[in-house]
This record gives C-alpha cells, sequence and structure tokens, in this order.
C-alpha cells in the first residue's frame, strides 16, 4: 500500500469571493457608482422601503435596482414602475448571492452610467451574511414583528451589517418589541452600527435614513 | 444553507492541490471553521461525496475543526470564548463591560491540509 501524504494547503474557502469583491469595490468607487446590499428576512419590507427611498432620490440621482430575491418577478414589476431601470437576477433558488452575480447584474445594467444602487438580496438572514457581495455599505432590515432577540439567532447577520433599519415601528405599541434590549445585543456584536428606526408604511422617522444616505453619497 | 458553494470551493482547490503534488487519491481533508457561521458538517460530507464522484477527492473524509468565537474587550484588552448563542448577550469577565468588543476569531472558512496517496 501506497504511504499517505500530509499536504498542506492553507486557503481561504471564501478567498477568490472575498478578492472578487474587492476588486468590484475598488471599480465601483472609480465610477463613483454608490451601492448598496439590501437584506433582511421575507416580509421584513424591503421593496416597501426600496420604492419609497427611490422616490426620494431618482430625480436627483441616477437610480438603479438589482433585484435578486427568489420570488421576486412581483418586486421587479413594482420596481419597474416606480421608473427606475432594474435587472431581474436568476438566482435559481440560491440561498445568496455573491460577488460573481452582482457583477453580472452590474454589467447588465452598465452600472458605470448609475450614482446610485441598490441590490435587494435575497430574503434570508443567514447566507447573504456570509458573502461579500462588493457593495460599498451592507444594510439590513428588521421589522417589529421578528423580535428584538434575533441578534441572539443571527449574530454574522448584525455584525458584518453597517446600517440597521428597525422597519414597522408603527406596530411596536401592538407588540412586545423592546428596542432598547435589540440595542444592548447590538452594543456588543458591532457597536459601530448606525440603526434607524422607522416605519416605511408611514413614513415616520424616514427622514433620519434619507438624510443618512444624502450625506453619503455627497462625500462618496 | 449554502453548504453547496462552499463545498464545491473546498472541491476545486483540493483537486488543484492534489494535482500539483501528483497524487491520485485524496484520503482526508482537514478544515478550521469558525462557530459563528451556519455549516452543517453532516451536509458538508454529503454534498461533497456528491460533488466528488469521479474525482481524485472521491471517498475523501471531511475532518472539521470548529473553532471557538473569541472576543477581545477593548475596555480591558482580555480575550474570552463565548458560546454562538450568548454572543449578543455577553459581557467581558474581565471588567464586566458590555459593548466595544472585536471578534478575534470565530469565522474562519480555511482548508488546512489533506491527506493523500
Amino acid at each position: 500500500m501506497d504511504d499517505i501524504k500530509l499536504i498542506e494547503i492553507k486557503e481561504e474557502i471564501l478567498a477568490d469571493n472575498d478578492l472578487a469583491a474587492q476588486q468590484l469595490r475598488e471599480k465601483l468607487r472609480g465610477d463613483k457608482t454608490y451601492v448598496i446590499n439590501l437584506m433582511s428576512s421575507p416580509g421584513a419590507g424591503k421593496t416597501s422601503l426600496l420604492l419609497k427611498t427611490i422616490s426620494v432620490f431618482k430625480d436627483s440621482h441616477k437610480t438603479a435596482v438589482i433585484e435578486a430575491d427568489i420570488d421576486s418577478m412581483v418586486d421587479a414589476e413594482k420596481i419597474r414602475d416606480a421608473g427606475v431601470k432594474s435587472v431581474q437576477l436568476k438566482t435559481g433558488g440560491f440561498c445568496h448571492l455573491d460577488s460573481q452575480m452582482v457583477k453580472q447584474g452590474l454589467d447588465a445594467l452598465g452600472s458605470e452610467n448609475f450614482d446610485l444602487i441598490f441590490i435587494e438580496n435575497v430574503g434570508n438572514l443567514v447566507c447573504p451574511a456570509e458573502f461579500d457581495t462588493g457593495a460599498i455599505k451592507n444594510v439590513m432590515i428588521l421589522s417589529v414583528p421578528e423580535g428584538d432577540d434575533k441578534p441572539l439567532k443571527y449574530p454574522l447577520m448584525f455584525s458584518t451589517s453597517d446600517v440597521l433599519i428597525i422597519n414597522k415601528t408603527d406596530m411596536l405599541a401592538l407588540s412586545d418589541f423592546d428596542i432598547n434590549i435589540l440595542k444592548n445585543h447590538i452594543a456588543r456584536l458591532n457597536p459601530g452600527m448606525k440603526i434607524f428606526e422607522l416605519s416605511a408604511k408611514t413614513g415616520q422617522g424616514m427622514n433620519g435614513w434619507i438624510e443618512w444616505l444624502k450625506n453619503q453619497l455627497a462625500e462618496f | 444553507m449554502h453548504e453547496l458553494p462552499i463545498t464545491e470551493n473546498i472541491l476545486t482547490t483540493v483537486c488543484k492541490h492534489a494535482e500539483t503534488s501528483k497524487v491520485t487519491q485524496i484520503v482526508s481533508i482537514t478544515l478550521d471553521i469558525g462557530e459563528l457561521s451556519e455549516l452543517e458538517s453532516e451536509w458538508m460530507q454529503h454534498y461533497f461525496d456528491y460533488l466528488s464522484k469521479g474525482t481524485v477527492a472521491e471517498g475523501a473524509k471531511l475532518k472539521i475543526n470548529k473553532i471557538p468565537i473569541v472576543l477581545k474587550c477593548n475596555t480591558c484588552g482580555r480575550t474570552f470564548e463565548i458560546k454562538k448563542s450568548l454572543i449578543g448577550a455577553s459581557s467581558c469577565p474581565g471588567c464586566n463591560a458590555t459593548s466595544d468588543f472585536t471578534m478575534v476569531s470565530g469565522r474562519q472558512y480555511y482548508i488546512k491540509e489533506m491527506e493523500a496517496r
């Protein structure tokens, strides 16, 4: 019998994706195209928030959307009706986007011609957290009905996102969601995380998020 | 849930190393995977068995070392291990701080070595 050899490999499994994401981010910075990777559970209000946000920015910034949610032909139509260009990525039931898929979407749009692009990532709080998409900022949405304990269940998502939007605050009175408990969890996981409390439905609190994004675009 | 693309990456990497090392059968592959990842070891082996059919890696066993989550307290500098389910509810065992920690380990996705003949 042949001898068994031990061969050192020492390679990061996600090295290819991380490198491609880094290169994509550099290109986006060069083109001055600000890309937001939007992540949440299904039903947290990604599309509603996106539509409200687009309506503010579409006249001042060339805006587009990359749709990746598995079941989002409906979403794509809504985005088109909002008057901005969108591409639908065929994720084939994939649970997340990686930087290669995002690059395909950006190329299909001709991303260098846009100032602001939103990626509507696949709706779940697990897989999208593991893959760098190459976006400039990661923004996650948590809606009030999901509960204030989610950072304990999905710590990676809460530690890799730059911004947390707490949506559906109009439902706070109906639930035992405690924003201070949520903030305590986040202080441990990601103390630099920017937090906005809003209701995309009533518009309450939207200003804080919009102003933040305006500043980001101005400084970019 | 994303075991499949991760497993594909592992297979591509080990096959490349098998070729450069001129080996014809991979027996085992040792991985360091951070506790914070949601990868299920059993599923990874299932997917690996499926994907590796007909390659030099067919039949190889995945040896997965789970690497604990370690935080560093930026207040007092102490490092400490923490269970995944408690990571958002932790306090520093040194100074009781409840915020401002840096993650030192727990997110690894690393192929360490393989045994082959």
